[in-house]
């Protein structure tokens, strides 16, 4: 049944189609040509030799007078059967040679698989040559030749394939279950691995096509009076001069033909694609949601100013609507929410590094107090290049692996502070010395891959100090490595802004790690600041529903084991489908009709911090045990990860209007 | 004194990292092949039925001739014998004699190698030279799904020309620029200009392939995160590209160019025989037709060290590029 509908889905793609109806134009020719044209081809027209093209012979005659396109539509039936044939060959003793592990087990296997090997190392036509030489020179030994050279490519495939199906759990519950070798291979693995290899034929084919002109070409195949399009060229090349067509028609003929195989095969692939071999593709850049960022505290030198940050991608999808953010010299700000809340965007946006097709948008984009969204490119690239400093999440992809990692500090001072080589290196040993690298020279000279995780995010903080960063933008910083390097990797993060006085974004899912090193926290739903609060606060608990919710979510040494964790009921908010009014709704316990109407705005409540909800009262009301209803949903939001003291609340409440069973727990991170 | 220092670190860590396993390992696998390779040599003129001989010279030879040529060739020896003989001539630089002609195997060759191999090595620059640009040019054009349009046309255009097989093309080159145009000459080795079609002819496709493969490996790079660690450091996009893109893009690329290369001295062999080229390529189709074994045998083996020699090649370039890839098995 899934056969049918992938040879559907080939004629529905353009390309498919069209190969498709070349493909059957070739098959189809190759029936009915010869009964038609036979007479006219072998037909000596003693008043025409070497004609050139007339309304008698549309392609002129050769030298003796034979119509040449009769003769090329002829011959398409003895090249198309040779190289289906050829093929055939192929193909049988590839599928013996790669299935000899499988069958005859390993000891064996392993000798045909080093010989396939060698085998595969040289090229088909090389292959083909050496058998002619064995086979001889004609239709039969060009045929075994160019079999044998496809046989070794399809034997490797086929083992490739085998071993793949045959290593996973299906089989070896078969095998455990007492299926022999034989049975286990027809049954449960050359259905598993049989598209590909058709796939693999018909472009084998198209190559056996070409393959067997060549050889024909070269008079080491079909012999006369047999003619095949190869024959036909390498007969009327010498004539080319005067008579162009006895070589350009039997070539364009191989060209068609060779084309409609290969064509059709790729388009068989396509279609079949994602059960082939691994696509190259890789997971789409995670989109973020926006943050609205807290009005500046007063006092300090602003080193980033931002207001109404918006990111956009063509869908249209806002990841982020508008987002204020402030941070002065030296301090320490918490960017939190869960994956897809717009706080890593936000960051790439900030650092300018949203490439098209996004677009970043903001009423104000300031550092240092130069404008990041105009002025002359120069100089802007220089201030990022050496004022802020980015660390990413994964620092075992974020080196270029084929670069020693000296050199990739490096190239920062040389890029944007003259230096030359030598002063360049140095500076960059100096600074993986500042960031604990012990044996930083040696360790200079090393590949990205020699170093262990923590250390390469230590190079990665390091690249970062090679010019004097007045901000670092780190995001989720420590997420990727272990708990005990996670420590250590943020108290360099701290003791650099404590030497220095530099400021640091910090964005993480976890509300613990930012708890531990920032000042002042913002908390991040779909694409919006819903909360700004200081840490102290946020020890107290959050106002926003949502920031309860986040902190509810932690779990700590006294959290019971057998509970199941809190989680936050429903999932994020789709950026591609924003809902008219707050976004936390839908997984809101305290949601009602006009948080559905109308999106709250961050601003100043009751008791002067800056939270976007329409219900903070009720909240703060809900989350005192004293006055707590005792099945309010706000339950969730009972425990203060930060001063390690309560367990979270008897569970998660399922949230008005959200038909989604599925819980997204915080800290299930990219 | 730091940089001094890190100098002679990386120069110990030569010696005791992978780098001498790989080496043995690496030669270890072209003996082995050489071997198998010499082995299929030698046995191929012994699988050929009939007597290869009487094959040569024909069936009015007379049989005094044939007993005394078969003698002169050692094949009234036992085979193993045989073996032991031509394992050590062959040590000694001599392939064998040629039925045909009487001459040294080696003379030969060596008369006709340098054309076959300025043959390859123009070809396959040429290659590279045009694919690695085009490649990573479309990359960064097309990159994020940008120019559909264009990416279309790079697209079918390479897919198309990189199927059709270079004795093919050099009939069209043939008809075009030499019959129709007269701009070249379209046989023969004389003059630079005898180069052009014969060049153009076996670059063309694997230019193409390789076109396709540096494209789509360099679009998979541009979304590598350390990528966006280069474009953080505000580098020039000139260094972005060139020193952190493309190294990582032909890592993937230059193993396939090793095969590429390989079916590229294949590819000479009909080259050859359309242009008339006094290489290797027409020698061994003249001697296969003439059955003069072992001329035959002598091309077919300096044919299978180049495809090895270029495999050691890729493997070393590699290494050098990608010192991951010292570690892997294989």
């Amino acid at each position: 049944m899934r056969a049918r509908s992938t040879w559907r889905d080939v004629l529905r793609t353009p390309l498919g189609a069209a190969a498709t109806v070349l493909l059957a134009a070739v098959l189809v020719l190759a029936v009915v040509a010869p009964p038609i044209w036979s007479a006219r081809a072998d037909a000596p027209d003693t008043g025409q030799i070497l004609a050139g093209p007339s309304p008698a012979h549309w392609m002129g005659t050769d030298s003796l007078g034979r119509d040449i396109l009769a003769r090329v539509l002829v011959a398409t039936r003895l090249s198309v059967e040779l190289a289906l044939a050829a093929t055939g060959i192929g193909v049988l003793i590839g599928l013996l040679l790669g299935t000899a592990p499988l069958l005859l087990g390993a000891r064996v296997g392993r000798l045909v698989l080093a010989a396939v090997n060698i085998a595969v190392a040289f090229p088909g036509l090389l292959l083909a040559l050496f058998f002619a030489v064995i086979f001889g020179v004609g239709r039969t030994g060009a045929l075994l030749a160019i079999g044998f050279a496809i046989a070794p490519g399809f034997a490797r495939l086929t083992q490739t394939l085998t071993a793949r199906v045959a290593g996973l759990d299906f089989a070896a519950a078969a095998r455990i279950a007492g299926v022999g070798r034989f049975r286990l291979f027809l049954r449960h693995v050359l259905p598993n691995v049989g598209e590909p290899l058709v796939v693999n034929a018909t472009i084998a084919a198209g190559n056996a096509l070409l393959a067997f002109a060549g050889l024909s070409f070269l008079g080491l195949g079909v012999q006369p009076p047999g003619y095949d399009w190869g024959r036909l060229l390498g007969d009327g090349l010498g004539g080319i001069y005067v008579h162009p067509a006895a070589a350009l028609a039997p070539g364009v003929a191989v060209v068609v033909a060779g084309l409609a195989f290969n064509l059709f095969g790729e388009a068989l692939a396509k279609t079949i694609g994602p059960r082939g071999p691994l696509p190259a593709g890789r997971r789409r850049p995670q989109r973020p949601a926006p943050v609205p960022a807290a009005s500046p505290p007063a006092g300090g030198e602003t080193v980033l100013d931002v207001r109404d940050l918006r990111v956009a991608f063509p869908g249209p999808v806002t990841p982020v609507r508008g987002v204020d953010l402030t941070i002065r010299r030296g301090e320490a700000v918490g960017l939190v929410g869960e994956s897809g809340s717009g706080k890593s965007l936000t960051a790439l946006a900030v650092a300018q590094l949203v490439e098209e097709p996004g677009e970043v948008r903001a009423e104000r984009l300031e550092l240092l107090g130069t404008d990041l969204t105009a002025g002359p490119v120069r100089a802007r690239r220089r201030l990022l290049g050496t004022s802020l400093a980015m660390v990413f999440q994964d620092p075992m992809t974020s080196f270029n692996p084929t670069m020693r990692v000296g050199r990739q500090l490096a190239e920062v001072a040389r890029t944007h502070q003259g230096m030359n080589r030598r002063q360049a290196l140095a500076r960059a040993v100096d600074r993986l010395r500042a960031v604990r690298i012990p044996a930083a020279a040696r360790r200079a000279g090393q590949f990205p891959h020699e170093f262990s995780g923590g250390m390469r995010q230590r190079a990665m903080i390091g690249m970062g100090l090679m010019g004097s960063p007045a901000l670092v933008i780190a995001d989720e910083p420590t997420t990727a490595l272990d708990v005990t390097v996670q420590r250590r990797v943020l108290r360099l993060l701290a003791d650099i802004r404590a030497a220095d006085g530099v400021a640091l974004l910090l964005i993480s899912h976890d509300i613990t790690v930012v708890g531990q090193v920032c000042d002042r926290v913002l908390v991040m739903y779909a694409g919006r600041v819903v909360e700004e609060l200081t840490v102290a606060e946020l020890r107290a608990g959050g106002r926003h529903p949502y920031t309860r919710a986040l902190l509810a979510a932690v779990p700590d040494l006294t959290t019971d084991r057998h509970a199941p964790l809190a989680v936050i009921p429903g999932r994020p908010a789709d950026p591609a489908d924003p809902a008219p009014g707050c976004a936390f709704a839908p997984r809101c316990g305290f949601a009602d009709e006009r948080c559905a109407r109308a999106d709250p705005p961050l601003a100043v409540d009751g008791t002067g911090r800056r939270v976007a909800c329409w219900h903070t009262e009720r909240v703060a009301r809900a989350a005192d045990p004293a006055t707590r209803p005792a099945a309010d949903p706000a339950d969730l939001a009972a425990a203060d990860p930060v001063a390690g003291l309560a367990g979270p609340g008897p569970g998660p409440a399922p949230g008005p209007g959200n038909s989604d069973e599925r819980e997204v727990r915080i800290g299930d991170q990219s | 004194m730091t940089t001094a220092a890190a100098e002679a670190d990386r120069r110990a860590g030569l010696l005791d990292g992978p780098w001498p396993r790989f080496a043995l390992r690496r030669l270890g696998r072209l003996l082995v092949s050489l071997w198998v390779l010499v082995t299929a040599a030698f046995l191929m003129i012994h699988l050929i039925p009939g007597d290869p001989v009487r094959a040569a010279l024909g069936s009015t030879a007379p049989p005094s001739l044939v007993q005394a040529r078969r003698e002169l060739l050692g094949l009234n020896d036992p085979l193993w014998l045989q073996y032991l003989h031509y394992l050590r001539d062959l040590c000694a630089g001599d392939l064998g004699t040629s039925i045909i002609s009487g001459l040294p195997v080696s003379q030969l060759i060596g008369d006709r190698l340098p054309a076959t191999l300025q043959l390859a090595v123009l070809a396959f620059l040429v290659a590279v030279l045009v694919s690695i640009p085009l490649g990573l040019g479309m990359a960064v054009l097309t990159r994020n799904g940008r120019r559909r349009p264009a990416e279309l046309v790079f697209t079918s255009t390479t897919g198309v020309l990189a199927t059709v097989p270079e004795f093919l093309v050099g009939v069209g080159l043939v008809y075009v620029f030499g019959v129709r145009l007269a701009w070249v000459p379209v046989a023969g080795r004389a003059g630079p200009g005898s180069y052009v079609l014969p060049v153009l002819a076996l670059a063309l496709g694997p230019a193409m392939v390789l076109a396709r493969i540096v494209r789509v490996e360099t679009l998979a790079v541009l979304r590598a995160d350390y990528l966006r660690t280069a474009r953080a450091k505000r580098l020039p996009d000139r260094v972005v590209y060139l020193r952190h893109a493309l190294p990582n893009a032909l890592t993937a690329t230059i193993t396939l160019c090793g095969l590429l290369l390989g079916g590229m001295v294949a590819g000479t062999v009909l080259v050859e025989n359309v242009f008339a080229w006094p290489g290797l390529g027409s020698t061994i189709v003249q001697s296969i037709l003439a059955k003069d074994y072992p001329a035959v045998q002598g091309v077919v083996l300096v044919y299978g060290v180049g495809v090895l020699l270029v495999n050691l090649v890729v493997d070393v370039a590699l290494a050098l590029l990608d010192p991951r890839s010292t570690i892997r098995e294989g």
